[in-house]
């Protein structure tokens, strides 16, 4: 049995940045990731990637190295490759290295677990060779691998960067097809006015992106709608419509993307209440300005916590850090107040640009309420169809459609569905997602093989034991 | 009057119930809780079983198989109707032993229990050696086990589906996420939920499984239920790897292995533990050693509905006359039962069954 | 069962190692992501899916949508989580084949 101060479950920026705070004030953390290397999505592989790849991924990159670096610390234990499948009592941590199961138990537990990328069901988003764009960039970042031949659908700032990531490498990408409007920019500008201003600097970022694409002459469609992925084994082309009309580009791989909402996978296994939030479109989990959930020894950071971006995402680590120093004793009330000052007033201005950037970039449409065909469950293979006959037979919620039809029963445990059946039946039946509510999440939040866990039932015994 | 009945709990029980006196041609409305309220009948094991029922009272044993024979023509006509098929399997079930003197003890019971019941309780015993013949994959720990006949399976949650179904194509309404607040009767009853809306019958069946302790003392009845925990862990999909299920675990038609379940008295709380699962899958690998490298995806703890002696209890209540209490542990096993049996009951026709040793009287005298 | 590759690999000197999938040998980068040497190498589909025996290859590589899903020594496993070793013995996993078949 181990035991630590702070227990963080994902070493990406919110995760890392916490880690190293919270050692500075003199916490003993255990630092969790399912991945072999720190750096979290944005700064995956950060160490090896920056050696041989820093060109195409752009400076930003630079800012993930100095937080797996501020990782040598005598304080901190970070256990790689060590996937967490369960959390019980609030803070006993159970995670899986290399077939082994072990748990943790702190003091005290952050979250930082995260993103992921909205799901994007549109008829053929199942075949091989359709990916998100998070997963092109990964392939770049982690094994310096560039997709040809691609087209990438949808929209946000994410697809940019990919984009132009896909053009310094010299494999730009067969067309972007992008579903915002002008319209939906306008309407922003309008809404926002000079407000945005204050976040210029990731307005700046995205404009700059926005000009590299334009010089490298890569065909853009805006405003597009009926998105379908044609192919019988493999992807063969991408049909939509835009400019009026229906269009179709061959292409071997279709990259898809509309925006990152937060994972709420680990949150929601412990029973942290979550609310939607309209303009991210997603549910977030209920905290306060310090990140802490309603179990008071429970944080949770970083874009898990509701989307910012990964500069937020390492202030909101911090902030959290700071107090469950100040709770553990580490440091003063006063000294907790007055170092969360000047990273308040950071994160006021990471976080100004978000609004503008969630109108301006509205979820593709057609993704949202998909047509009765379209395969909304990649696990079960649920249709859209199919949720909407179960609310007929009074499906309010997803947990009722989840027992009729099994979307979110299988592997993914809903990741890749949960958003889209929460917006399915609240059409259908008229309600709020907030009143239709979300998938009830039940351990184990990644699979775990039954001999592992077998293995668990002596150690949980001995600990017992201990404690008589 | 809005309706002959209102059933409040639209469970297993409360429309496997509406189903049956829907098709006796009554008038049903069936009132629903919401998404997160507890559901026994989301989160059981699914087998249609009689082996180890109603050891001390073999009415029990007989309500059990009664169901069990109405079982293959009540999911038929569930399939006919709906077009659903909701898995039915009936070629046995295994009591699986780790030791002789367990083994030995529980067929002392079962001969006990058969001479009541006129021999009609067929099982053998088999052998490890036997049963390896029947079931490849079974580890060396298990000593053998015992093989009842009329024990089976279903899927529990298609079940509910193909009755919800079913209950409105045959013109019953159901209310959805409403939850009934109090039931009064001036000659009919009226009953009140949480958001306003009421509903007139002249009849009312409580059948809402935990939440009929609350509803029950206002309706007369005793309603001594509590929860029990049990814990149910849910593999991948995995190639066929055993033929019959068994109280340890069963292969359902998609391919993953169900096993459970534990039995803990933990009130209302239906969350999973570490130790629950590690024990769970512990077990289930000395039956099936394949299973240590299966992957677990889903596991999930739901409350049983339990009375005292864990028997059904049908009580007819007399401070309120025309409501009734049906409530029961093993639901599924009994739903063919509450569809068939349970309306003429209701009804109170000749062919009623006799429920007489199910009433809430039993309680009294312990 | 082999397409030609979509992804371009920047070189960067690892060595290669063999590996089986479906019983045929592949020479994989060592150290590398397990699912992305695999597409590289041009292999998929990686499984069938158990429901409707639909071919699926990685999607996410996150981790998250388990379309990677493979199986080694008996287990079935994300390999978009794990790491090319000299020997990897990879296959379909057994209830989608099953189907598929
Ligand atoms: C695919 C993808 C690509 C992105 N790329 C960019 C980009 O290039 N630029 C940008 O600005 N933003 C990007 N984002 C947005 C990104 O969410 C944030 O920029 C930033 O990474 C958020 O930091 P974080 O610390 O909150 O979470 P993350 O960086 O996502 O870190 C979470 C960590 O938690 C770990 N984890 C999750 N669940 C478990 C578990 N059960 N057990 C163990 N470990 C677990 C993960 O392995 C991960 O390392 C991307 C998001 C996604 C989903
Ligand atoms: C782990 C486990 C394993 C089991 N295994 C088996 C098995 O293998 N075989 C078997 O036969 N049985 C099994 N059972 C038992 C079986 O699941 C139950 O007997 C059955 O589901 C009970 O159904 P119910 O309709 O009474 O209760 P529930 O399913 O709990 O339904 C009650 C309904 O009433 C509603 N409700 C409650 N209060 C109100 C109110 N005031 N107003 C309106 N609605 C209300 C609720 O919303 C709920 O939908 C198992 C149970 C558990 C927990
Ligand atoms: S590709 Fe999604 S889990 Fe591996």
């Amino acid at each position: 049995m181990t035991e630590a101060d702070l227990v963080v479950i994902g070493a990406g920026p919110a995760g890392m940045s916490a880690a190293r705070a919270a050692a500075d004030a003199g916490l003993s953390v255990v630092l969790l990731d399912e991945q072999r290397k720190a750096g979290g999505q944005i700064y995956r592989d950060v160490v090896r990637a920056a050696k041989v790849r820093a060109d195409i991924l752009g400076p930003d990159f630079h800012k993930g190295l100095e937080l797996v670096h501020a990782l040598r610390h005598a304080n901190i234990h970070h256990i790689t490759g060590a996937t967490v499948w369960q959390i019980e009592r609030n803070t006993r941590v159970a995670y899986t290295v290399e077939g082994a199961a072990s748990f943790v138990t702190g003091k005290c537990l952050l979250i930082a677990t995260g993103a992921l990328e909205r799901p994007i069901p549109v008829p053929g988003w199942t075949l091989p060779g359709a990916m998100t764009a998070g997963a092109a960039q990964i392939l770049l970042k982690q094994s310096g691998m560039l997709v040809e031949n691609a087209v990438l659908a949808g929209c946000g700032p994410l697809l940019y960067l990919v984009a132009a990531q896909m053009c310094r490498a010299g494999t730009p990408p067969q067309a972007l097809v992008e579903t915002q409007s002008t319209a939906n920019i306008l309407a922003a500008v309008l809404h926002h006015g000079m407000g945005a201003i204050q976040g210029w600097r990731q307005l700046a970022k995205g404009l700059g992106l926005l000009s590299e694409l334009r010089s490298s002459g890569v065909k853009r469609f805006t405003g597009a709608s009926a998105i379908a992925i044609e192919g019988s084994e493999h992807v063969e082309a991408i049909r939509f419509t835009a400019r009026g009309r229906r269009q179709r580009v061959e292409c071997s791989t279709v990259l898809l993307h509309h925006g990152v909402v937060a994972n709420t996978q680990t949150a929601r296994s412990i029973g942290v209440p979550h609310h939607w939030d309209e303009l991210q479109r997603a549910f977030v989990p209920e905290k306060n300005k310090w990140g802490r959930t309603v179990h008071p020894q429970v944080y949770i950071a970083g874009d898990g916590a509701g989307i910012g971006g990964a500069d937020a995402a390492a202030i909101t680590g911090r902030i959290a850090a700071l107090a469950i120093a100040g709770e553990l004793g580490a440091i003063t009330q006063a000294e907790r107040d007055a170092a969360a000052l000047p990273l308040r007033r950071d994160l006021r201005r990471e976080l100004a640009a978000r609004p503008f950037i969630d109108r301006a970039y509205p979820p593709y449409g057609g993704a949202l309420s998909p047509a009765d065909e379209t395969i909304i469950c990649r696990c079960e293979e649920v249709t859209a169809g199919d949720i909407r006959k179960y609310a007929k037979i009074g499906c309010r919620g997803p947990n009722q459609t989840k027992a009729f039809g099994r979307p979110g029963m299988g592997p993914c445990q809903g990741r890749y569905c949960g958003l889209t059946v929460t917006e399915l039946l609240a059409a259908a039946n008229g309600l709020s997602p907030q009143d239709t509510g979300y998938y009830r999440i039940r351990p184990p939040i990644k699979p775990v093989t039954l001999g592992e866990l077998a293995g668990l039932a002596k150690q949980i015994e001995d600990e017992k034991e201990t404690a008589q | 009057m809005e309706s002959d009945y209102a059933i409040i709990g639209g469970g297993v029980v409360g429309l496997s119930v509406a189903w049956g006196l829907l098709k006796r041609g009554r008038s049903v409305t069936v009132i629903d809780g919401d998404d997160g309220s507890f559901r026994a009948s989301r989160g059981n094991f699914g087998l249609v079983w009689v082996q180890s029922k109603g050891m001390n009272q073999p009415r029990y044993a007989q309500w059990s198989q009664q169901s069990v024979k109405a079982w293959r023509a009540f999911s038929d006509e569930l399939r006919g109707n709906t077009g659903y098929d909701v898995g039915l399997e009936q070629n046995g079930g295994y009591d699986f032993h780790f030791s002789e003197e367990t083994l030995a003890e529980t067929v002392r019971k079962y001969e006990t229990l058969k001479a009541k019941l006129n021999g009609d309780y067929p099982y053998e015993i088999l052998g490890h050696n036997e049963l390896r013949r029947e079931e490849p994959e079974i580890g060396p720990k298990v000593i053998g086990a015992i093989l009842h006949h009329q024990d089976g399976h279903a899927n529990p949650l298609k079940l509910l589906k193909a009755l919800a179904d079913d209950v409105r194509r045959l013109g019953g309404r159901i209310l959805n996420d409403k939850t009934v607040k109090s039931v009064s009767r001036t000659g009919s009853f009226k009953l009140e939920c949480s958001d306003g809306t009421t509903v007139e019958a002249a009849k009312t069946v409580l059948s809402a499984g935990l939440g009929a302790t609350e509803l029950g003392p206002n309706m007369g009845f005793k309603a001594p239920i509590r929860p029990q925990r049990g814990q149910v862990l849910i593999t991948e999909k995995l190639p066929r790897i055993m033929n019959r299920p068994s109280l340890i675990a069963r292969q359902v038609e998609e391919g993953g292995v169900q096993i459970g379940a534990t039995n803990e008295e933990v009130g209302f709380d239906d969350t999973v533990t570490l130790e629950g699962l590690a024990g769970l899958a512990e077990t289930a690998i000395e039956t099936y050693p394949v299973l240590g490298k299966a992957q677990l995806v889903r596991s999930w703890g739901a409350l049983r509905v339990l009375s005292p002696d864990g028997l059904p209890i049908y009580q007819k209540s007399t401070e309120m006359p025309g409501a009734y209490l049906v409530t029961c542990h093993s639901g599924i096993t009994l739903a063919a039962a509450h569809a068939r049996f349970i309306p003429e009951w209701l009804e109170e026709t000749p062919d009623a069954p006799d429920l007489e040793v199910f009433n809430e009287d039993r309680f009294a005298i312990a | 069962m082999k397409t030609a590759s979509q992804l371009r690999k920047l070189a960067d000197g690892s060595r290669l190692v063999r590996v089986t999938f479906a019983g045929t040998d592949f020479q994989l980068r060592e150290g590398g992501n397990l699912a992305a040497e695999m597409l590289a190498a041009g292999i998929g589909p990686f499984r069938y899916t158990p429901v409707s025996g639909a071919p699926r290859n990685p999607y996410c590589m996150m981790g998250a949508c388990f379309d990677c899903l493979v199986e080694i020594d008996g287990v079935i496993r994300q390999a978009c989580m794990m790491e090319v070793r000299e020997g990897l013995s990879i296959s379909r996993p057994a209830a989608g084949e099953a189907e598929h078949d």
